[in-house]
Formats: structure tokens, sequence, C-alpha cells
């Protein structure tokens, strides 16, 4: 039995199982299946060797008449954010016990159907496969939010919906175009990789993918759908859009746009940096202004998205390792953040930010919690996030220090609108609403002790993960790199 | 060849049962002679047919494959009409005999080697269709629809034959072989006649499958015919449509396509665009069917446009696909209707609570009209942009996709209304009948949606 097949469809197997079993048992059947996903992930990490070599490759014929194959593996790109996706999704699914969820059996079953479509991305080796499971992710995420999301749930995810079909329709249409230039006929990513198309073409096709990626990210300015999504969909919703999906995008980036069109990377690939960088002010000053606690965590993950997608079209080794490591540690602070701005919302019956204050004095362990996040997040040495927005800066320096100088101010404005929140929320006077705040409980505490522990241990000893994604990315650089020097 | 006399003959043995009022035997009787046609049908695949009947039909792969999807589309309706007729009217068993009646002409139409026959099948199909739409003869509604129909029908035959006179007049014979050997001959010298002979029967076959701007027909039709006939024209008759517009310039103006295409592709655009967004301002359920029906047309033209090896395969699947999905969205219309007597979007509030299986066969449904992946829509999508995008018809592709986007609008809509929206409402009764049909459907949607191996590659 082929590994990664285990890995891939169990928790669509998980999703049915889930779908008819009984209401009890529910819970413990979606926390066990999320173990079995990270513990194949382990297994999978423990036999990976970190070289540019795909391992546990998967090939079978599909749709055989149009050269569609079932083709996936794993590099040390891919190793990563099989190791974002299913450590996340255990943690995801502790945090919602606390939820008060109806329909429970719907709720964690379009979570393990969304996991298969995420993992599917992330292994993909066949453009036809990638895009089902791009799509497939989609769905479920969209039924999350818009089941048991706010008020105006319906709008702001058809909003969501139709923005992320438009992009990915896009990135079909190249897809295709692709699969009939190349010699066989295939949807095979070597054979992408071998094509030789002009460079006006790739400028095509590097638009019709950049854009389903910049729309899934979101970079600037296709992340209006965004901050309504994120703060209308349930805390779980918000944590699987923001912790894993939006890192469909970056992967996507750094797996299929830059290496299949590097000449239309040559030429629009600094516009779509300065689009980044542009993306990382914005969402930093229109941070600062916000007064929901929600809407302003997600302006700062749009800010902290724009980084990472600079360092990669800065495309050097610093940019991309940064990258690589910080869509991991983003991926866990945002779910930390989202989760605390959870606790805090679900016990006050606010989003807004003038209503807390003081929090610390009644709730001192959710006092540190959060500071710990909030320090992962403005990238505080010895946390994780130092480690990755350090190597995307020094990554974007290396190619040009304006924008480096540019982009370096998310780490300022950060900090500023982080501490501003921190301190409207859990400082200050305390109120007659938050006078009686009760600290975490027992399932919180263990949430918020795993990812503190993650963002501490991460950033002392980041070394295991960077070694992962190292071989892979110089790799993959060199290819890219080949083929831009010959034209 | 077997499959048109089985149904000739059960047509006939259909009306004597209901001449002997054995209303009982009506369906069973009906749904084992599809059965049988079916099997008789499908027993002819790989057959290396010749044209029969002195060259009049050619039952190849091509028709053995419309035949058997036009012929499974029909029990499927069929299965739901079940105490759906007694409903409308006292005399069922003529349902059951002019459906079958249309159906023949269906199987003409899919098979043709001979403009004649041709026309003789488009005819046979349309009379009974025109009786169909106004089967319910006290309803205002239902009348108007088959006036029109059938004023438009008959406009539509008179260019149709015109057609043919002239492409006889050009190449002097009715045989596709012959006509086809006469513009393979004369690669300069073609007649004039014959091309206004093919322009006639663009606007014709145009008419009779509703694409833009001939399409002005349909709306009124398909709301004013009983659900059940709606669910018939615009799966079974559209398919069939399609495949003998098909036929016609895949074996006959091939070489003409620099001719033809461009009028083509503007009636695929217009349709596309005309259909998408006049469906996105309904409020009923039904007419925004019959809209999203048109544009369905217009992607289906693409594989006309881009006529190629793949064109054949990309508008069967297309037409399966579309047909299945629709047929599960007129059966919980049915459903719906009965209970809360309306066909709006509101009518559907709350139903994925009372009923979750209908409301998640419907969801499929929706999601393969929309052509979202692993169900069967989305396959025939793929299939037709592949197919237009190998004829490098960029810019036509990208507007399809702008459409795509519209659709995802309209179809979203109802599943909005079905699990987002909440109603007081009681359970919608439903039947065996119309849990097999909708249950089969949405499986066959998603088996062909995750492995579409086994339809994708048949000719």
């Amino acid at each position: 039995m082929e590994i990664l097949l285990l890995q891939i469809f169990i928790p669509l197997i998980a999703a049915l199982i889930i779908l008819v079993s009984g209401k009890t048992i529910v819970r413990g059947l979606a926390g066990a299946f999320s173990l079995v996903s990270l513990l194949i992930t382990v297994y999978l990490y423990l036999n990976f060797t970190p070289d540019a070599t795909t391992q546990f490759l998967v090939d079978l014929a599909w749709i055989p008449q149009f050269g569609i194959h079932f083709k996936a593996g794993v590099d040390g790109i891919s190793m990563v954010l099989l190791l974002l996706t299913n450590l996340l999704i255990p943690i995801i699914v502790l945090s919602s016990f606390k939820q008060d969820v109806k329909d429970q059996n719907a709720f964690y079953a379009l979570i393990f159907f969304m996991q298969s479509g995420l993992l599917i991305v992330f292994t993909a080796l066949d453009a036809f496969l990638f895009y089902i499971g791009w799509e497939v992710a989609l769905i479920p995420v969209y039924f999350i939010c818009a089941l048991w999301g706010g008020e105006n749930r319906i709008k702001v995810n058809l909003k969501f919906f139709v923005y992320t079909i438009a992009g990915s329709l896009l990135m079909l249409l190249a897809i295709i175009y692709l699969h009939l230039q190349t010699p066989g006929n295939s949807y095979d990513i070597a054979e992408f990789y071998k094509l030789e198309l002009d460079s006006v073409t790739q400028g095509w096709i590097f638009w019709a993918f950049f854009i389903a990626f910049a729309i899934k990210m979101p970079v600037f300015p296709f992340h209006t759908w965004q901050p309504d999504t994120y703060t209308e969909a349930p805390t779980t919703g918000t944590m699987l859009l923001a912790g894993i999906m939006l890192k469909m995008g970056i992967y996507g980036v750094i797996r299929w746009l830059i290496p299949v069109a590097p000449l239309g990377f040559q030429a629009w690939g600094e516009t779509a940096l300065i689009l980044s960088v542009i993306g990382v002010v914005y969402a930093s000053i229109i941070a600062f202004t916000q007064n929901d606690i929600k809407r302003l965590i997600a302006y700062s993950s749009i800010a902290h998205v724009g980084l990472i997608s600079a360092g990669i079209f800065a495309w050097n080794v610093q940019g991309l390792q940064g990258a690589m490591i910080q869509m991991l540690n983003h991926g866990i602070n945002v779910v930390g953040m989202f989760f605390i701005a959870d606790i805090i919302i679900r016990r006050l019956n606010t989003r807004d930010l003038s209503l807390m204050g003081g929090i610390a004095k009644p709730a001192p362990m959710l006092a540190i919690a959060f500071l710990i996040v909030l320090l992962g997040t403005v990238a505080l040495p010895l946390t994780n996030g130092f480690v990755g927005e350090f190597l995307l800066l020094m990554g974007v320096y290396n190619f040009n220090i304006w924008y480096a100088a540019i982009a370096g101010l998310t780490i300022i404005l950060g900090a500023v609108y982080m501490l501003r929140m921190y301190q409207k929320v859990m400082l200050g006077q305390v109120n007659t609403s938050t006078s009686a705040f009760l600290d975490l409980d027992g399932t919180e505490k263990s949430v918020l002790l795993i990812i503190s522990v993650l963002i501490i241990f991460i950033g002392v000893y980041p070394q295991p993960i960077l070694n992962i994604s190292e071989a892979a990315v110089i790799n993959l650089l060199d290819q890219v790199n080949q083929k831009i020097l010959v034209k | 060849m077997n499959a048109l006399i089985t149904l000739s003959v059960l047509a006939i043995l259909v009306l004597y049962l209901g001449l002997y009022k054995a209303k009982n035997a009506l369906l069973p009787v009906t749904l084992i002679g599809l059965a049988a046609a079916l099997a008789l049908s499908i027993l002819e695949w790989n057959s290396g047919a010749a044209p029969i009947y002195s060259g009049m039909m050619l039952f190849d792969n091509f028709a053995v494959a419309f035949t058997s999807i036009c012929i499974i589309s029909t029990m499927l309706i069929l299965l739901i009409s079940k105490d759906y007729f007694e409903h409308i009217s006292e005399h069922v068993a003529e349902y059951y005999t002019i459906i079958l009646f249309a159906l023949i002409g269906i199987l003409v139409m899919v098979s043709f080697h001979n403009l004649s026959m041709l026309f003789i099948g488009i005819e046979i199909m349309s009379v009974s269709l025109y009786i169909l739409a106004g089967i319910r003869k006290h309803d205002f509604k239902s009348n108007e629809a088959a006036l029109k129909y059938f004023l438009m029908g008959a406009f539509s035959t008179g260019f149709l034959l015109l057609g043919i006179a002239f492409l006889y007049g050009a190449s002097g014979s009715f045989d596709l072989t012959a006509i086809k050997e006469y513009v393979i001959a004369n690669p300069t010298g073609i007649s004039p006649l014959f091309y206004s002979g093919v322009t006639l029967m663009i606007i014709g076959l145009s008419f009779k499958i509703g694409a833009a701007p001939f399409h002005f027909w349909t709306p009124d039709v398909y709301e004013g015919s009983p659900t059940l006939i709606t669910a018939f024209m615009s799966t079974v008759v559209k398919t069939a449509g399609f495949a003998a517009f098909l036929r016609l310039f895949m074996v006959c103006f091939a070489p003409l396509h620099d001719f033809w295409m461009p009028v083509l592709l503007v009636i695929s655009v217009l349709t596309l665009f005309i259909g998408n967004v006049t469906a996105l301002y309904q409020h009923s359920f039904k007419r925004m069917l019959a809209f999203s029906s048109i544009s369905h047309a217009g992607y289906m033209l693409f594989a006309i446009v881009a006529l190629g090896p793949l064109s054949g395969n990309s508008v069967f699947v297309y037409a399966s696909a579309y047909s299945i999905a629709s047929i599960i969205a007129f059966a919980v219309l049915i459903l719906v209707k009965r209970q809360t007597g309306s066909d709006n979007f509101e009518s559907f509030n709350g139903l994925a609570r009372k009923n979750p299986f209908i409301a998640f066969t419907l969801t499929v449904a929706m999601l393969s009209l929309a052509g979202i992946p692993l169900t069967a829509g989305f396959i025939g999508k793929f299939m037709m942009f592949s197919t237009a995008l190998s004829e490098y018809h960029i810019i036509m592709v990208v507007l399809a996709v702008v459409n795509a986007v519209i659709g995802i609008f309209y179809y979203l809509k109802v599943i909005v209304s079905m699990y987002f929206k909440s109603a007081e409402r009681n359970e919608v009764q439903s039947s065996p009948y119309f849990n097999f049909v909708l249950g089969f459907s949405a499986l066959l949607t998603i088996i062909v949606g995750v492995y579409p191996g086994f339809i994708s590659n048949l000719f």
C-alpha cells in the first residue's frame, strides 16, 4: 500500500465515517482521525531524505486518454506543507471542541473533506490533479463558513466563492493551454517544466496563474474578499482559511507559477513583488485603524502573507527558505491568534476593541499565552516569526534594498498595531464586562500550550524545518535560473 | 436499428393499453420496452455499421451513444412521472405514447444519413412536442406554450427545409456522403446556393436547440409546459438537437469550416451571455433553469465551432452531464412545487433541514451545472474548454469562463436557499421512485466526475 495514498485518502474516509456515525462519538472520532493523519505525516517525515528528489511517488492512470494521471509525490517543499496541514488540523479540531456547533457530523466531515483536498494540492505532480484538489478544498470551506458563520455570511461567502472560482478558472485555462503544448499531451509537471514557450505566451500564463494564487493568498489588490470572509466565518473556518488554505496560493507560486513560466516571471516578477510590498504596507496601515479584533488579525494576515510573497518573488535561497518556514510559522501563529480572539469574543460577546480592557488581571494565563503568540507574530527574536521574517527580508534585500526597506516596515508597523491591540484588550482599566472574565479552561490551555511550545521551539531551533526544504529549494532555483539565463 | 422498431411497436402497444384502461400496466410496459430498446441499441456498439435502408440511416457508434443517453434520460423522466400525469390529465396513455413517438423522432435525428431523414426525424419529434406542451388543455399557460412552440417550430422548419432544398440544388443529393464528396470535390467552385443552404440550416437548427438570437420561444415554452415535459424538452430533445447539428457539420460541412465558423462563434457567445445574464435575474427556479439551458447550449456549441476529433465526445459528455443534472433539478422542483405551490427560490428555503437527501442531490446537480470539480458537469466543461483551446479559440474560452462565473451566482442561489435560509416548512413528501431517480442521478454525476474514463473516450 502506498503510504502517500493513505495520507491523502484517510481524511476522505474519515469524512464519510464521521458523516454517518452517532452524535456522541463524533468529536472523539474527529480527534482520532486528525491524529492518524499527523502520525502518517510523522512517519513520512522520519523516512524522508532531505535531498532534492521526489519521494513516496504514486503514479496511477486516472483518465489515460487525456494524459491525466493520479501522480503525487513529496519533496522538501511539499513535506513542509504536509507538516503544516497535518499539524494544524488536530489543533483546529481540538480548538473546535469548545465551540457549540450544531450538526457536528457535517461540520467535521467537511473539515476532513477539505483536508484531503489540501493534501492533494500540496503533493500533486499532475496539473489536473492539482486543479481538482484546489477546488475540492474550496467547496467544504465555503459550506463551513456559510453554514456556521455570522450574520452576513451568505453575501460575504458568495463573494469569496465567486472570487476564488474566477481565479481558478483562469488557471484551468492556462493548465489546458500548457497541456496542449506538451509533446505527448500530458499534464505531468515535469513535462510542463520542459516546455520552451516564448516570453509573451509565458507572460499570459504567468498572469493566469498569478491571479488565481494572488486571490487565494491574498495579495493586494485581490484581497478584498478576505477581511469580510475572515470576520464572518466561524473561528474554525477562519483558522482553516488563514492557517492552511492561503498557503495553497503561496505553494502554487513556488511549485507551478515560477518554474512553469520562468520567462513570464522574469518579465513580471518584479511587478508581483511590488504588489506584494504595497500589500504589506497597505494592510498594516489599515490594521492599525481597526477596532474589530477579528478584522485587525485579518489585515495583519494580509501584511504577513504579502511579505512571504515578496520573499518568493525575490527568488533567492534566503527568500524562498524564509517563505517555507514562514508558511509554517504563519499557520501556527494565525491559528493561535484567531483562537485567542475567539476566546475573548465568546466571553465578552463583542468584537469591539474599545469595549475590552484589563483582561490580563482576571485572566493571567490567557495574558501570557496571548503575549507569546503576539511576539511570534511580530517576529521577536527567539520566536518562530523572527527566523522567517528575517530570512524573507534578507531575500528581498538581496533583490533590491529599497523594497526591503519598505517591506521592513511590516516589522515596525506590525509591532505597533499588535501591541496596540494587546494594550487595548489585556491592559488598562477593567470594565464591568471584563472584570468577571474567566481564565483558560482545560481544552483552551492545551491548545495554547501546544501553540506556545511550537512558537518558541521553532524560534530557538529552526534548523530541522529549514533542512527539510533546503535541497529542494536550491534545486528549483537552479532549474529556473538556468532557463532565465539561457534566454 | 432494432431499437427504432422496438420503440415504434412499443408506442402503439401503449396506446392500446390505454384503450383497454390498463392504467397500471402503462409505466412498467413502457419502461421494459425502453430497457429492451436500450439493450438492443447498445448491442450494435462497434458493429461496423454501414448505412441502412438505402442509405437513409447510419447506426454508428455516435448514434448508439446518443440513442442510449436519450433513452436513459427518458426512462429517468418517466420514472418520476408516476402519478404526475394522472394529476394533470385523464389521457395518461397518450402521454406515454407521445413521449415515445418523440423518442422515435430523436432516434432518427441522431442516426440520419440523409437530409430527408433529418427532416422527418425533427418533424416527428417536434409534432409530438407541440402536443405535449399543450397537453394541459384547460391551462392558459400550457396553451400559450404550445401555440408559441408550434408557430416558432413551424417557422424554423421552413428555414430548415429551404436549406435542405438549397443543398440539394447545389449538390444534387440528400445523401450525406454525396454532399461531403461534392464539398471535397469542389474546393473552390462551391455554388453560392450551397452557402445559402448552410446558412439556412444553421438558422433552422439554432431555432431547434434554442440558441440566441433564435431563443425567444424557450423561456415561455419551458415555463408554460408541464414540468416533466419541460424536463424532457430541455434534456432529451436538446441533446438530440445537438447530436443532429454535430453530425451534419462533422460529416458534410467540415471542409467549409472557415465559412460557418465565425457565424457559429457569434451565435455561441451571444447564447452564453444572453442565457446567463437573463438567468441571473430570475426569481422562478423553473425560469432560471430555462435560461440556464440556453447558456448550456452556448457551451455545447463550442464543440461545433472548434470542430475536431474531440467534438463528438465532448458534446456527448456535456449533454449527458447536463441532462442528468437537469433531471434532478426538475424532479426536486416537482416535489417542492407540489408542497408549496410555487416555483420561486423562496420555496426552497430550509429544505436541507427537513429533507437532507433531496437537498444533497439538488446540490450535486447545481454544482454539476455550475461546473465544479468532482461532478460530471466539470468534466463536460473541461472537455469543451480543451476542445476549444485545441483549436486556439482563446478569447472565446475566456468569455466562457466569465460566463461560468456568472453561472455560479444563480446556481448557488438555490443552494443558499436550501442550506442557509431557514423557514417554517414541513417535510417534502417523496416517493421511492423519486428517491431512486435522485439518488441514481446524483451517484452517476459523481461517478462520471471522479472517474470519467468510461464515457470520455467513446468515439
